[in-house]
């Protein structure tokens, strides 16, 4: 067995993190500008106003922009795995690369060719299949989404495949079951209902903006009606389905509960923390309290993950110390469990090169009674399980406190521009303008807390990180890592100047879009 | 239907997908190869337009097949997978980074203020048109020559050299490779500029290019072609999975599948038949011929690769770690699974080509270009 440096793993891990984080700076903004680009397309065919048309296709030059830098960081996304995780991929290939691969025929082509029509075929084919064009990118890039979240929600709940001592792999038993993981399904929705928060947010940027400066203002009034209206309900669907993840995290991933909401001892009837502040120097194996301050909704945790007022939410010492009382056994008997597991595969391996058939198979079964355990007989200390608690807690409240933020202002700037009040509250159009960094901001905690939250494990409970990584030396890790940061950060410059410009130029001048 | 195919069987039929995805790629260059012609048939600044905004409709087909060849791979071979990708790293890295510049390329390279000017982009596209063909053409000699890996008990595997792939590039014929890649891909562009472009002073030069570099194409294929034929490659036992060295596989291989012979010499033939009609006849459609020729000659090169108990990725380390279809694939069960999902396939590129004949149904001009308010 090959035991990596750890200073690899962080930096394959940085090197992910880093790409990831940049994917998704562009990737939430494609998922719902293409919607609100094809609602647009529609109100032009079904009127026949050229004005429509005029302001569909200024939006789609906004969209072209992110899409192609979109695609460059996706690229590298998917190559990763292969690189810099291509333990992982031996390990779980079998089960994770199915998702990919039906993503890539299902989703990218379809995306890939339809938009080529929704930029060049205005003269080229009929109207109604242009729009159809428009409708098939959206539903093309929404489907993406779909498949790489069950590729992502299987990592965070494993589902639908048994482990092949003779391959030491994983293997698929259970297709519908990987496609059907309903852990999948509430990530699915949080995710495209967040890319649909952001490009509203990005719409009334835009728009206030224009307000602000006085100009283009029938253009930024419309807009603003068409995003602030499907901002609101966008942003209640994002409420409810970010509540429904957390209620699978609380069943699937306790850890990360209890890191999200800096839970040291749990209880029945925990409340959930609206603000707080965290004592840097609380330990699990310590008495210090938990918060240095802190602002509670009674109940709230217990409410939000299990629907109970008075459910029991274990906390970090209970998942690490064992708590015989509700039945959660503790790190140490998880990691005996996990050795005995190694050992028996090991001793399989052996019996089996030897050809000792009864050695074989009273190994397996030794195997088989340990082998819910197996990621576990990989960590050394107990406390590698638990992940880091001030990112995941920050991060996580950092996002929920400005999804309900987001959903006032929708609220506000919806009533305000219903009853033409809009361009006399300059504070309004500035926290619509400034509004839409915290809407990236948010974006990105989403997913610090969805995957910082989970570690040590890349496949929860079953393949820690250190475990997944190539067998590589870690300066070719290092060199491509800054390679990445660079190039990245460049093109994220250009990106954002040539979009500035656009926006500058505005709907009137989009002849040269 | 799948459910009652061998192991063995859908193995076969998903090396023959993989196949299939590598030849539509291949087909695809032909973005690649006009990237790297821009100059040379763009005399001012609004023929390259015309020759950029031609490409640009077409450049993410042939990137998304990048990405699907790679998704197929991970699913159907995750061995190979985690083997080439994870220990050829530099050799990949530097392919990822040639793409990633494409992708922004076309978009930004003549946006207003697009921060490092038309000319940087433009380098972009070059780059990713020469080192990016000619890297990804190296990676598929190592499918002959052989890569420095060992894969342990546990299916886990590491390079053996600190090169991590880089070593590719000191053999010739993995080289070789990569330059016919490049010069079939300027060729092929060569044609589609003709069939796509309604400009004659640019058709006239794309068949200049036509008239010199297919020489060299034709010298490097039999060169390469000569390689193959002669070369020692590797097999195994089915029942044990031992490999063995045979001097003259792929020959063998070829006498024992007519079937693969035939189709690439078929697909070479309907290459060269594709030139001479834009070259000699001065027709338009070339690109179709020379097109489905080159797909026939790569689904020929992988089913001589991967078929007849050969072993595709030979191990220079250790040859018993050498990778097969049948050591490196997904479960049954996977296949089998993936095997129905595969039926899309028709359907997406029924799409595909009916999106493709309705978009090119007339030629592009300068002055549709100059007219489109969304142009590159
Ligand atoms: C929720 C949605 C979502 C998530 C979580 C991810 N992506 Fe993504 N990806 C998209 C949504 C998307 C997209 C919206 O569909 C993109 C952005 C621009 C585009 O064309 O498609 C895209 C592009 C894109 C591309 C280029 C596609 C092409 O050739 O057309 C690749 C290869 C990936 N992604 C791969 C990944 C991988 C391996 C991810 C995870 C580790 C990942 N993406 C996370
Ligand atoms: C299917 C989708 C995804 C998969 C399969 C996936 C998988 C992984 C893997 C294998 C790692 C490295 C192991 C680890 O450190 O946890 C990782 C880390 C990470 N991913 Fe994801 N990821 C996905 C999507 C994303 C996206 C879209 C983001 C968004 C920005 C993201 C954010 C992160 C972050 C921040 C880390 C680093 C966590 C850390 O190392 O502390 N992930 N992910
Ligand atoms: C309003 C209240 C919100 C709640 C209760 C909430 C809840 C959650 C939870 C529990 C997760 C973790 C899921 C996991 O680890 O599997 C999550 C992830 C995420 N959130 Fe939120 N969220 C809210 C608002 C937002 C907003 C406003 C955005 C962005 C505009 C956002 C974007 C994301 C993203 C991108 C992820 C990662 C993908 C995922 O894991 O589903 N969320 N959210």
């Amino acid at each position: 067995m090959i035991h990596p440096d750890p200073t690899l793993v962080d930096w394959s891990r940085a090197q992910f993190a880093l790409t990831a984080l940049y994917h998704w700076i562009f990737v939430p903004l494609t998922l719902g500008l293409t919607f609100i680009v094809a609602i647009m397309e529609t109100i032009y065919v079904k009127t026949g106003d050229e004005w429509w048309k005029k302001t569909t296709r200024f939006w789609m030059g906004l969209l072209a922009i992110n899409f192609a830098i979109g695609l460059a960081t996706g690229i590298i996304m998917e190559f990763e795995f292969g690189t810099n995780w291509s333990n992982y991929s031996w390990i779980v290939g079998d089960i994770f690369g199915a998702p990919l691969a039906i993503e890539g025929l299902m989703a990218f082509f379809m995306e890939s060719t339809f938009f080529a029509v929704m930029f060049f075929g205005w003269d080229r084919v009929s109207k109604r299949f242009h729009l159809l064009s428009t409708w098939l990118v959206a539903i093309g890039s929404n489907l993406s989404a779909l498949w790489i979240l069950v590729a992502n929600g299987w990592m965070q709940h494993p589902v639908g495949m048994k482990f092949n001592p003779d391959t030491a792999r994983n293997e698929m038993v259970d297709f519908w079951a990987l496609v059907f993981n309903p852990n999948a399904y509430s990530k699915f929705l949080h995710t495209i209902s967040s890319g649909y928060v952001l490009a509203s947010l990005f719409v009334i940027a835009v728009s206030s903006w224009y307000l602000l400066k006085k100009r283009d203002t029938l253009f930024a009034l419309r807009s603003i009606i068409v995003a602030a209206s499907f901002g609101l309900l966008v942003s209640l669907f994002n409420l409810t389905t970010g509540d429904d993840s957390a209620r699978h995290i609380a069943q699937d991933q306790p850890m990360k509960l209890a890191a999200m909401e800096g839970l040291y001892d749990g209880k029945s009837g925990v409340p959930i923390v609206a603000f707080g502040v965290l004592n840097p120097s609380k330990r699990y194996d310590n008495n210090e309290k938990e918060f240095l301050f802190k602002i509670e909704i009674p109940d709230g945790l217990s409410l939000l993950g299990f629907h109970s007022f008075n459910a029991y939410v274990p906390g970090i010492t209970q998942l690490i110390r064992g708590d015989k009382e509700h039945a959660i056994p503790s790190a140490r008997e998880k990691m005996a469990k996990g050795r005995a597991a190694v050992t028996a595969l090991k001793a399989y391996k052996e019996a089996k090169k030897r050809g000792d058939k009864e050695a074989m198979a009273s190994a397996l079964r030794a195997f088989r009674t340990n082998e819910a355990f197996l990621g576990y007989g990989y960590i050394q200390k107990e406390q590698e399980l638990i992940p880091p608690v001030q990112t995941t807690f920050y991060a996580f409240h950092t996002m929920v406190s400005l999804g309900i933020w987001f959903i006032l202002l929708f609220l506000l700037v919806l009533y305000a521009a219903m009853t033409n009040t809009l361009r006399k509250r300059r504070w309004l159009l500035w926290a619509g303008l400034l509004s839409l960094p915290l809407g990236y901001l948010a974006q990105e905690a989403g997913w610090i807390t969805a995957e910082v939250g989970r570690q040590p494990w890349a496949i929860q409970d079953m393949l820690p990180v250190g475990m997944a990584t190539s067998n590589l030396a870690t300066s070719p890790v290092m060199l491509t890592f800054w390679l990445f940061a660079t190039l990245f950060t460049a093109l994220l410059i250009a990106e954002v100047a040539i979009m500035t410009k656009q926006i500058k130029i505005g709907p009137e001048g989009a002849s040269h879009v | 239907m799948f459910n009652h195919w061998s192991y063995l069987a859908l193995q076969q039929y998903w090396w023959f997908l993989i196949a299939v995805l590598a030849a539509a790629f291949v087909f695809m260059t032909f973005v690649q190869g006009g990237q790297t012609l821009l100059y040379m048939l763009g005399k001012n600044e609004a023929e390259r337009d015309l020759l950029v905004n031609s490409l640009g409709r077409k450049w993410e087909l042939g990137f998304t097949s990048l990405v699907m060849f790679g998704g197929a791979l991970f699913a159907a071979f995750p061995l190979f997978y985690s083997v080439s990708f994870g220990g050829a790293y530099y050799v990949w890295m530097a392919i990822l980074f040639c793409f990633i510049i494409q992708a922004v390329a076309y978009e930004y390279r003549k946006k207003p203020n697009n921060i490092f000017g038309t000319r940087t982009y433009e380098t972009f596209l070059f780059i990713n048109g020469s080192l990016g063909i000619i890297l990804i053409g190296t990676a598929l000699g190592t499918l002959f020559t052989g890569g420095h890996f060992i894969v342990d008990d546990m299916h886990l595997s590491h390079w053996t050299l600190p090169s991590y792939g880089l070593e590719a590039v000191l053999v010739p014929f993995n080289v070789a490779f990569g330059f016919m890649l490049f010069f079939l891909a300027r060729i092929q562009a060569a044609l589609y500029f003709i069939d796509n472009i309604d400009d004659e002073a640019v058709a006239a030069r794309a068949r200049k290019v036509l008239k010199y570099e297919t020489w060299i194409f034709l010298i490097l294929f039999a060169y390469i072609l000569y390689s193959i034929l002669t070369m020692n490659g590797y097999g195994y036992d089915p029942a044990t999975g031992i490999v063995h060295r045979e001097p003259l596989k792929y020959w063998h291989n070829l006498l024992a599948m007519p079937a693969v012979g035939v189709s690439i010499a078929l697909g070479a033939l309907l290459v060269l038949w594709g030139i001479g009609l834009d070259l000699f006849a001065k027709g338009r459609r070339g690109i179709w011929f020379s097109g489905i020729g080159t797909a026939l000659v790569v689904i020929g090169l992988f089913a001589l690769i991967g078929y007849n108990d050969t072993v595709f990725y030979p191990s220079l380390s250790d040859p018993q770690s050498s990778l097969t279809i049948q050591n490196a694939s997904g479960s049954r069960y996977t296949l089998m699974s993936m095997a129905y999902v595969s039926l899309m396939v028709p359907f997406v590129l029924g799409y595909i080509a009916y999106v493709w004949r309705a978009m090119d149904r007339k030629s592009l001009s300068l002055q549709e270009v100059e007219n489109d308010p969304h142009h590159y």
